[in-house]
Order: structure tokens, then C-alpha cells, then sequence
């Protein structure tokens, strides 16, 4: 019986192994060598004391909070009407479709609609506003980056507010909360699991774009994911490449704390 | 007479094509305990939410304190609620969750704790206000329940099966405590429950339900002793109900012989249905008894013996009798006219109200 069990887990063992601990492992390995092959801390002194890595690493940062703001910001009333729709696992459908596309595919579409004489330069010019510099600019790269990530943001939304059960709207309603009330007081804080997974799963990637940003950003915006890229395939310095990797998986470990199990915390602050 | 606090006019109630409300007819007055009893799917959850104001009825007038509040939300309304699954909010604690109502309102700090604590003491939960919701038990969920709904003072009070998950003992025991609440208190509490026993036990009236209409409205003895119809004593207790015809006012004919009884009214030779409850037959000799009955079954509840069997004409008894017999044997059945309760057929409330106007004033025992 318990080998029987076992057995079942070997291939998420495996996978496990290969493809998550061994290249955090490689890569943490990688990161005490310096391009000659010596072993060395200095990829992390380079790190510190530069500017550049740090701007960047600001950057990146700042960049994915916009993202993940400007995304919540439009996916959270986004979620909760789709869940007062009659039809609303076809219209989620429909948001979810998006994301069956590869994100090349999806990021050259943009560039066709963006670029000079674009589709969208020419209604601008149309209608006399254009023509503008779209393509190649931070509001660009928003734009795209938001686009891309808004589904993986309702999603996770969508599913705590329609696990949410109404009598609690019934409730607050029915204690004299007004509209604005409930949603503050109960629906929220109720859908917040909901809210920090998709923070998680937008936050995260977004602080490793590179494909985006050079393509739509023009590289206006150079982020981590822009170094570590540059960094292995350019450079070649694997260890200083995987030095901001570190840094990178370091970032992500504090988000996922910080989104994460903070229920204790929560609990007792309310509890005063 | 108390004053008129909740009156429905006509509320009817449709989902779609099907009507589950079908025009229901009622006053609520102040502080008394109100029941809603029927079977599942009936409506009474129904009529609840309407009250509430999480519903719209979809024809007629909800009245309170003389107005009309059909287009008045329900946070605006000074009515409680109590939910079935209790709907206390899992991300507060305790306190939280009975401040909760007055935390929308300007209430200073101080007097939150006061009042909070003030209903908690209520439900006898002190000592509970740091708790998480998820560790205390369901009986004390339910209490909470209570406390966050009466926090505000309501001028009603609505419960909807609030006993129905809890298990038998917490149930008797909270059946006695919510009828002293409702007592101190001294608000309206309009309960709904699918037992029988409890609406029996806990209310001052009761409005017996079926199928989107209200069936009878009463006291509990009133309902018990003199129910409108088939379905009604059949749903309140145990009770024989058997065929008949009213011979006379008086006088009614059923097993194949003439009983006097107290029911008046009826038109000569008009069918009837004739219902004993168990705990009026007695068992005695053939002699003495007023009709002779064959033992089918005897079974012993503690208290009494569960006797069943049947008479010459073919109706089967249910009787409840401290002594015992054998099964097979022949035995007297014995009940005084005051047992017998009459029933017409599809006669309505009013009609039954009334002709029971006409004799019940020389009859005034009854
Ligand atoms: N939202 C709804 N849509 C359609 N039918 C409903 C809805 N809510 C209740 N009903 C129907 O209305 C009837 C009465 O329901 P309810 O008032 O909950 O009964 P009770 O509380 O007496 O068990 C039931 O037949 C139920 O199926
Ligand atoms: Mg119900």
C-alpha cells in the first residue's frame, strides 16, 4: 500500500528535481564564478556596488508593481461583474481565450497595431490627433505587459468571488451595510486569497520581462530579465547572469511571503 | 390589542413561470413569537428574504408600521435576520462580528464594547469575544449568530431554521433560551422551522404553510386541537383521521355508529373528515367502549404503549395508552365528544373562522 503511493510520486519527484532544485541549485552554484572560471563572491559585490544593477533592479520592481496595479485595478470590477453575468463562464471564457496564444505571436500583433503607420496611428491621424509615437515607449509597455497579464490576474479573482457565498453579502446588507460597505468590509476581505494569487502570478513574472520590453519598449525599460538575458547570451558571463538570477528567485521568495500565509497576522490584528 | 408591526397583502412570488408564493395574507404583531411552519419547499424561506428585503415580491404590498417598504433596501430596514448556515463572517473574530452592524454607524468605541459585550452576556457567550469563528462549536456560532442580529435592536427579529444543524439536546435547550430571549427582549421574532414539536413548543402564533399558501393561523392549542384540514393534522402531531358524515349540528357519523360531538355549522348529511388525536383514546372493555377495535401492534415508548388496529368498518387507530393489551385481542375504544374534531372539506380559513363564531358562544368551554 505505502510503496504503492510512492510510486505515484516519482514522476512529480522527478520532475521536481530536474526541472525546479537542480537549476536553482545550478544557478546558485553558478553565481560564485567569476567569467574566468574562478571561484569568487565578487558577481555580488559587482551587484551591490553598481549602480546600473541596482537602477535595474529598481526598475524591474517598479515596472512590475504598475503592471500588477494597473492589472488588479482593471481585473477586480472586471471579475466581479463577469460573476453578476448570465452567461458568465462563457465570458470567461472569452477572456481566457487570449491566453491559449503564444505571447510572441500576441507581442508581434502589437507591433503590426502600435508601429508607425499602424492600425492605430492611422485612426489617430484620422481623426486628426496622430500621428504619434506609439510603439518603443513606457506607456506601451504597460499597456502590452497589462494586456498579457489580465488574465492570469481575473482568473483567480473571478474564482473567489464566485466561491464567496451570498448569504455573507446577505448578511451585511441585512446589518445595515450600504453597497460600498459590503464590498469594503465583506466582499474584499473575503476575496483577498483570490486578489493575492493573482498578485503572485502577475508580480512574479512581470519582474523578469524581457521579451516585452525590448520589442515593445524598445529597451527603453531594462529590467532584470533584459540583464540575465543579455548576461548569458551576449556576454556570456554566466556567473553575473546568474548572480541577478539569484537576486531574481530572492525577489520572488519575497513576494510569495509577503502575498502569501499571512492569515495568523491578520487574525491577531484584528482580534485588538 | 398590540399594534400591527409587518402585514403582507396579497404577496405573490413567482420564479419564472412557477408561483410559490400565491397570495399570502397575514399581520405580524409587536412583540409576540411568530412561527412559519411547513414542509421543505414551501415557501417560508421565502417569505423571510421578502421581509428582509433581499427578495422582491413579484405582486402585493409588505407593509411595515403602516408603510410600504417594498422598494426599501434592506439596510434600511429595521428587521434581523439570523441565517440558516449563520453567515458569520470568517475573517473576524467574535467581537467583530457582533460590532459588525454597529461599526456602520457612527457608535463611539466604548459604547461598541458595551453593547457588544451587553449581547454576548445575552446568548451567554461572555468570555467568547476573542474567539475565531471557526473555533467555537456550531451551538456557539449560532449564538453569535444571535448576538450580532439583536446587537442593533431590531424591531424583528428573523430566524430561519436556526436549530435545524445543531443536534437534539442543544436543540431543546436552545428552543427554551430563544423563547426567553425573545421574551426579554420583548421584540417580534419570526421563526421558521419544518417541526412541528418546536413551532408547538416556542410560539405565541403559527402560521401553518403548504405549498405557497398559508393553511391556518392560530395559537398552538388552537392549531393542535382544531385543525382546518387534512393536511394540517396530519402535519401538526399524530392524529387518526378517519371518514364520516355530519348527522346533525352536534351529532356526526363515522365507524358505522352516531357520536355527539361539539361541531356545528355543516349542512345536513354533509361528508366529513372526523380526527382523534392518539393521546385521546382510551383502551377499555368492549363494553365501555365506544367502538370495538382488533390489536394489530403494541410497542413500548416508556412512557405509554404505541398500540395500533383497526374496527368493524375497516379504519385503522393509532392510540396512546398507559395500559397495556395483547395484540389480537378485542378491545373497547373509548373518547368523550370534547375528543372528536371535525373537519369539512376544502373549507378556507375565514369560512372555518366564522361558522365557528356561530356556535362557539353557546359553547363556551371550548
Ligand atoms: N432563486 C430561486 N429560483 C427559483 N426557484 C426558487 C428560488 N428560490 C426558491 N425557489 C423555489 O421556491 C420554493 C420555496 O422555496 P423556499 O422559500 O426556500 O422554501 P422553504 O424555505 O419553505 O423550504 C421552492 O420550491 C424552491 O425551489
Ligand atoms: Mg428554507
Amino acid at each position: 500500500m505505502k510503496q504503492g503511493k510512492l510510486f505515484y510520486y516519482i514522476p512529480y519527484g522527478l520532475w521536481i528535481a530536474l526541472f525546479v532544485i537542480a537549476p536553482v541549485v545550478l544557478i546558485v552554484y553558478q553565481s560564485f564564478f567569476n567569467i574566468a572560471g574562478h571561484f569568487t563572491l565578487s558577481n555580488y559585490a559587482t551587484y551591490f556596488h553598481s549602480g546600473v544593477y541596482l537602477k535595474m533592479t529598481f526598475n524591474s520592481v517598479w515596472y512590475a508593481f504598475l503592471i500588477t496595479a494597473i492589472t488588479l485595478l482593471i481585473s477586480y470590477p472586471t471579475a466581479y461583474l463577469l460573476n453578476q453575468l448570465k452567461h458568465k463562464q462563457l465570458w470567461l471564457l472569452l477572456i481566457i481565450l487570449p491566453t491559449w496564444i503564444n505571447l510572441l505571436l500576441k507581442t508581434y500583433a502589437f507591433i503590426g497595431l502600435l508601429s508607425r503607420s499602424g492600425s492605430v496611428d492611422s485612426f489617430l491621424t484620422f481623426i486628426g490627433i496622430g500621428p504619434k509615437q506609439l510603439l518603443f515607449t513606457d506607456a506601451s509597455f504597460l499597456f502590452v505587459a497589462t494586456y498579457i497579464e489580465i488574465p492570469f490576474m481575473i482568473l483567480p479573482i473571478y474564482n473567489a468571488i464566485a466561491e464567496l457565498s451570498p448569504s455573507y453579502v446577505n448578511a451585511s446588507r441585512d446589518l445595515g451595510a450600504s453597497g460600498w460597505q459590503t464590498f469594503s468590509r465583506v466582499i474584499f476581505p473575503l476575496t483577498l486569497d483570490g486578489v493575492k494569487s493573482g498578485v503572485q502570478s502577475v508580480f512574479i513574472p512581470s519582474l523578469s520581462l524581457f521579451m516585452i520590453t525590448r520589442l515593445i519598449g524598445g529597451n527603453r525599460v531594462i529590467t532584470l530579465g533584459t540583464a540575465i538575458e543579455q548576461h548569458f547570451l551576449v556576454t556570456q558571463n554566466w556567473g553575473m547572469g546568474s548572480t541577478i538570477g539569484v537576486i531574481l528567485i530572492v525577489a520572488m521568495v519575497i513576494t510569495m511571503l509577503l502575498t502569501g500565509e499571512r492569515k495568523k497576522k491578520g487574525r491577531t490584528r484584528h482580534a485588538k | 390589542m398590540a399594534k400591527t408591526i409587518i402585514e403582507f397583502k396579497d404577496i405573490v412570488k413567482r420564479y419564472g413561470e412557477t408561483e410559490v408564493l400565491k397570495g399570502i395574507n397575514f399581520q405580524i404583531e409587536q412583540g409576540k413569537f411568530y412561527t412559519l411552519l411547513g414542509p421543505s419547499g414551501c415557501g417560508k424561506t421565502t417569505i423571510l428574504r421578502i421581509i428582509a428585503g433581499f427578495t422582491d415580491a413579484s405582486e402585493g404590498d409588505v407593509m411595515f408600521d403602516g408603510k410600504r417598504i417594498n422598494n426599501v433596501p434592506a439596510n434600511k430596514r429595521k428587521v434581523n435576520t439570523v441565517f440558516q448556515d449563520y453567515a458569520l463572517f470568517p475573517h473576524m473574530n467574535v467581537f467583530d462580528n457582533v460590532a459588525f452592524p454597529l461599526t456602520l454607524r457612527k457608535v463611539s468605541k466604548k459604547d461598541i464594547r458595551t453593547r457588544v459585550l451587553d449581547a454576548l452576556k445575552m446568548v451567554q457567550l461572555s468570555g467568547y469575544e476573542d474567539r475565531e469563528i471557526n473555533e467555537i462549536s456550531g451551538g456557539q456560532q449560532q449564538r453569535v449568530a444571535i448576538a450580532r442580529a439583536i446587537v442593533n435592536e431590531p424591531d424583528v427579529l428573523l430566524l430561519d431554521e436556526p436549530l435545524s444543524a445543531l443536534d437534539m439536546k442543544l436543540r431543546k435547550e436552545m428552543q427554551y433560551e430563544l423563547r426567553a430571549l425573545q421574551q426579554r427582549l420583548g421584540i417580534t421574532f419570526i421563526f421558521v422551522t419544518h417541526d412541528q414539536e418546536e413551532a408547538l413548543a416556542m410560539s405565541d402564533e403559527i402560521f401553518v404553510m403548504n405549498a405557497g399558501q398559508v393553511l391556518q393561523t392560530g395559537s398552538p392549542v388552537d392549531i393542535y386541537d382544531e385543525p382546518i384540514n387534512h393536511f394540517v393534522a396530519d402535519f401538526i402531531g399524530e392524529s387518526n383521521i378517519v371518514r364520516g358524515h355530519m348527522v346533525a349540528d352536534y351529532l356526526v357519523s363515522f365507524a358505522g355508529h352516531e357520536f355527539k360531538c361539539v361541531d356545528a355549522g355543516m349542512r345536513p348529511n354533509e361528508p366529513v373528515e372526523v380526527v382523534i388525536r392518539p393521546e385521546d383514546l382510551d383502551i377499555t372493555t368492549v363494553a365501555k367502549g365506544s367502538l370495538t377495535m382488533t390489536v394489530d401492534t403494541q410497542l413500548f415508548r416508556g412512557v405509554f404503549f404505541e398500540i395500533t388496529g383497526h374496527d368493524d368498518t375497516g379504519n385503522s387507530w393509532r392510540i396512546r395508552s398507559i395500559h397495556r393489551t395483547e395484540v389480537g385481542a378485542q378491545v373497547g375504544v373509548f373518547f368523550d365528544p370534547e375528543d372528536i374534531h371535525v373537519m369539512r372539506f376544502n373549507e378556507s380559513e375565514e369560512d372555518f373562522d366564522a361558522r365557528l363564531e356561530t356556535y362557539e358562544g353557546e359553547e363556551s368551554d371550548r
